[in-house]
């Protein structure tokens, strides 16, 4: 940036500290180790005490509804910044594991500890398996599909008045203790964030970002694409499925607005404001924005109009989003420098 | 015989409805996911004007059209153009717009089924012995007429000449001397009015309900794929193909498969023949 | 021992829309050649790559690879055969570090099987494998050059890297398009050792080249393609003296003025 009278730009170095321990090899000092490790003990430790400091029943609710949210929202992250599908319907996700474990649980009598759990993989699986046409083809066509999934099951669910049409499926079980039902899924979600941060480092993560990068090299180095994408689509969709079914054993009903928009719209909000592909970046846009729409849940659908505004700001203007700000300012410093 | 009339209503019905969106993304390539929420707005728009200054039809109809045509330039000139390029913004931020108009019209008050446009025409005619309302014949003549117009404009008329040029190589066309960016601007405009036109003929038929216009982009979007992305000719086939599919589902299975039938189009396609029945896209894509 | 055709290329046509890329165009290569298509520009070098590594479905006509039939695959089956290819616009992976470009090729089943260039049986770590495929290509190890991130690397050295991803997946034929272009000449007379050594290493290569000199220098064969036909085929001397494939090259108007001045 030149101003008019004097020649200086801005320049971006990274802090001393950064450098001395970006090599893990190198670590010296204990305020290395305290540099690297301090923002994961602060999320850590700051989810885990949240229940501890929330005043009531109803906003400790609200932190597993954030966690449930920031599930998605991870999941959307994943398949967006590292293998270049925009998922636009979360909702689909939610839609299927919630149903898939409410029968589980009301058909077969499946306790929640254990239907959540197939719920995932099995709805995983089968979000994989209708989303398998549109893999090959552009990322374009895979939104498209996205999209219209959930609004397509709903429908069908209430016209035809299948697994409790408009009424939904009652009477399920809820977890067996509140601090499971409280703590598990903070827990979960501590480990499918890390588990996800592990794995775009890996070789399969890498191949996986290539293939967002240029799907073309790839397919000349002799590798099935749709395979990767199709693993990637499992791990995400079992992911959101997971977040349905706990939130069906929350809420101990499953109904058709699990299919509903705010599972589609806040997640990518989320992502967008906490920062894309960073993957902590959608679990802090989740803490922000999941509070402040129970505070508008009496306008009605004004949050959505209100998620989408914003989510259009930040995709517009400033896409970075908060965390890769954040993570700027913490890992170099700017200063003004003559030319 | 009722099949084939009233296939024949739908199939133009679907025609006009995706006009707009494969205008706009053969010419600007941008996916435009809030067509639907402009062909509902349009429709908000002129029941506005009708029954908030008591204007007549004939006033409100090029209102809305005009209002529409330049709602859409404005989104595309403020918003979409800073994402121009970028396939997951675009998508996003055309989303976002979606949402934001048609949820937006929901929390303003207009739930329900009680808005309604009123038709041009009352009255119906005798056809093969069913009973077809003027509306739905006049739809189906504009309906062709508009598709001859738009093959016309964009054939003979510079502007038109200039988007037709857009839409098969951008660099080409800068290198000429159009102007993409106001171009771009153009064609959102254009495929926005397409979006009312289809509305204001289509939407006197039933009640304005913003669920419609989810539905709307969903059956848009089933024609472009189907039909083959960058051809008219496949755009009108694949409305007809899907238009009598769904009426024949209406007839012998329920008037529930209807979305159904759009969803299973796509999937099919993209099974079989990604590129739509005439589509030219993915040759194109594939070439390294 | 005669050396057996590797390569059979029968009668590819390709049209896009009303556009002839490739008309007819047929040849056989044997093992251990090298081949090299040179042409004017459009007619139809890297389409003919495309279709034989199935990018582009040919609109007819059919691929041997070591006999059996590769027509309409699909290119990553292709690749696991061991038809491999570089890219004219190059394709690395610019956002990772050189040697991570290598991981991903060393991913696929093929690699896997072979267990990685020089590697028998298991593949072990993909990032050490990766910098040994380097430094046979000629990256220094010690000064670094592997491990920078690759959109800060010069041209040559990218070019190397495109080989580097074949050599990862133990190929039998490269086809390298344009391998040469924009390198300088030091960059250059550094590049054709490491062609001869491919070829020693029992690689047979296929090269679309434009700059003739140097391929001259490695090609035992050279085909001449314009406007998507095959001129001719033959030694390197006898396409320079052909008059067709000088005409081709300059224009007729201008042959004459060559040869008024030869």
């Amino acid at each position: 940036m030149k101003t008019a009278n004097q020649e200086r730009r801005r320049e971006r170095i990274d802090r001393g500290i950064k450098v001395r321990s970006d090599g893990l090899y190198a670590l010296m000092s204990w305020r290395e180790l305290g540099y690297l490790t301090a923002p994961r003990l602060v999320l850590i430790a700051g989810l885990i005490l949240l229940p501890a400091v929330m005043p009531g029943l109803y906003w400790q609710r609200v932190i597993t509804i954030v966690c449930i949210y920031s599930l998605l929202a991870l999941s959307f992250d994943f398949l967006a910044h590292y293998v270049g599908l925009v998922s636009l319907g979360g909702a689909f996700f939610v839609g299927v594991g919630g149903y898939l474990t409410a029968l589980l649980n009301t058909g077969w009598g499946f306790p929640p500890v254990i239907a959540a759990p197939i719920a995932a993989i099995l709805g995983g699986a089968i979000c994989t398996l209708l989303l398998l046409p549109c893999l090959p083809l552009r990322g374009v066509y895979f939104a498209i599909v996205t999209l219209m999934y959930p609004l397509f099951l709903a429908r069908m669910i209430e016209a035809l008045d299948i697994l409790g049409g408009t009424d939904g499926i009652m009477g399920i079980d809820s977890f067996p203790y509140a601090w499971l039902e409280q703590y598990g899924i903070i827990v979960l979600l501590l480990m499918i964030l890390f588990g996800l941060r592990r794995l775009v480092t890996t070789d399969l993560g890498l191949v996986m970002r290539a293939v967002k990068d240029n799907d073309q090299a790839v397919k000349a180095s002799g590798i099935n694409i749709t395979h990767y994408k199709a693993l990637a689509v499992f791990i995400a969709s079992s992911v959101g499925c997971l977040a349905g079914a706990c939130m069906v054993h929350t809420y101990m009903w499953a109904g058709i607005s699990t299919f509903a928009l705010d599972f589609s719209v806040l997640p990518i909000a989320a992502t967008v404001i906490g920062g894309g592909s960073t993957l902590v970046g959608p679990v802090l846009g989740c803490l922000i924005l999941v509070p402040v729409s129970e505070l508008l849940r009496d306008f009605g659908t004004l949050r959505i109009v209100f998620y989408s505004l914003i989510l259009l700001g930040f995709i517009v203007f400033r896409s970075e989003g908060l965390m890769i700000y954040g993570q700027r300012k913490y890992q170099q410093f700017e200063r003004w420098t003559r030319i | 015989m009722d099949i084939l009339i009233y296939g024949t209503i739908n199939s133009v019905a679907l025609a006009l409805y995706a006009l707009g969106f494969a205008l706009v993304y053969g010419i600007c390539r941008l996916p435009n996911f809030a067509h639907g929420a402009l062909y509902v707005l349009s429709g908000f728009i002129a029941w506005t004007v009708i029954h908030t200054l008591n204007a007549n039809l004939w006033v409100a109809v090029p209102v809305s059209l005009l209002a529409t045509g330049v709602i859409g330039a404005v989104i595309y000139r403020l918003f979409l153009i800073r994402v121009r390029g970028m396939e997951i913004s675009e998508i996003i931020a055309s989303y976002a717009i979606a949402l934001a108009i048609l949820e937006g019209l929901r929390w303003g008050g207009f739930k329900g089924m009680t808005y309604t446009l009123p038709v041009f025409i009352e009255g119906s005619v005798v056809i093969g012995g069913i009973s077809v309302d003027y509306q739905r014949l006049l739809t189906v003549v504009i309906g062709a007429a508009l598709v001859a117009a738009l093959w016309l404009f964009t054939h003979y008329t510079r502007v038109g000449l200039a988007l037709r040029g857009m839409a098969q190589d951008e660099r080409a066309a800068l290198m000429l001397g159009i102007d993409s960016d106001l171009m771009a601007v153009v064609a959102m405009g254009l495929g926005s009015m397409l979006a009312a036109f289809a509305a204001v003929l289509l939407l006197p038929l039933g009640n304005i309900v913003v669920e419609s216009g989810y539905n709307v982009l969903i059956l848009a979007i089933a024609v472009c794929i189907v039909g083959g992305i960058g051809s008219w000719m496949g755009a009108v086939m694949a409305a007809f193909l899907i238009g009598f599919a769904q009426i024949l589902t209406v007839v012998y299975l329920g008037s529930h498969y209807q979305m159904m039938v759009a969803l299973l189009a796509i999937i099919l396609t993209l099974i079989l023949k990604p590129s739509g029945l005439f589509g030219q896209q993915k040759e194109l894509e594939e070439r390294v | 021992m005669t050396p057996a055709p590797i390569l059979q290329v029968d009668g590819i046509t390709k049209t896009f829309g009303g556009i002839i890329a490739l008309n007819n165009v047929s040849f056989t290569l044997n093992e251990g050649d090298i081949l090299g298509i040179i042409g004017p520009n459009g007619s139809g070098k890297t389409t003919i790559v495309n279709c034989v590594t199935g990018f582009v479905k040919a609109s007819s006509g059919r691929v041997l690879f070591r006999g059996r039939p590769i027509t309409g695959k699909p290119p990553h089956k292709i690749a696991q055969l061991g038809l491999l290819r570089t890219f004219q616009i190059m394709r690395p992976y610019y956002s990772l570090p050189a040697y991570k470009n290598l991981v991903i090729p060393l991913c696929s089943p093929r690699a896997r099987r072979t267990g990685g260039w020089r590697g028998g049986g298991k593949l072990g770590d993909r990032n050490t494998v990766g910098i040994d495929i380097l430094e046979e290509i000629g990256f220094e190890r010690d000064s670094y050059v592997p491990y920078k991130i690759t959109n800060t690397l010069p041209t040559g050295y990218l070019k190397r890297l495109e080989l580097a991803r074949c050599l990862a997946l133990k190929p039998e034929l490269i086809i390298c398009d344009e391998v040469f272009s924009g390198l300088s000449m030091s960059e250059i007379a550094s590049m054709v050792p490491l062609i001869e050594r491919l070829q020693m290493d029992g690689i047979t290569l296929v090269m679309i080249e434009h700059r003739l000199r140097e391929l001259f220098q490695v090609a035992n064969r050279v085909m001449v393609l314009n406007f998507g036909e095959k001129l001719m085929e033959g030694s390197a001397e006898e396409v320079m003296a052909d008059p067709r494939v000088r005409e081709a090259y300059f224009g007729s108007e201008a042959v004459e003025e060559v040869m008024n001045h030869a």
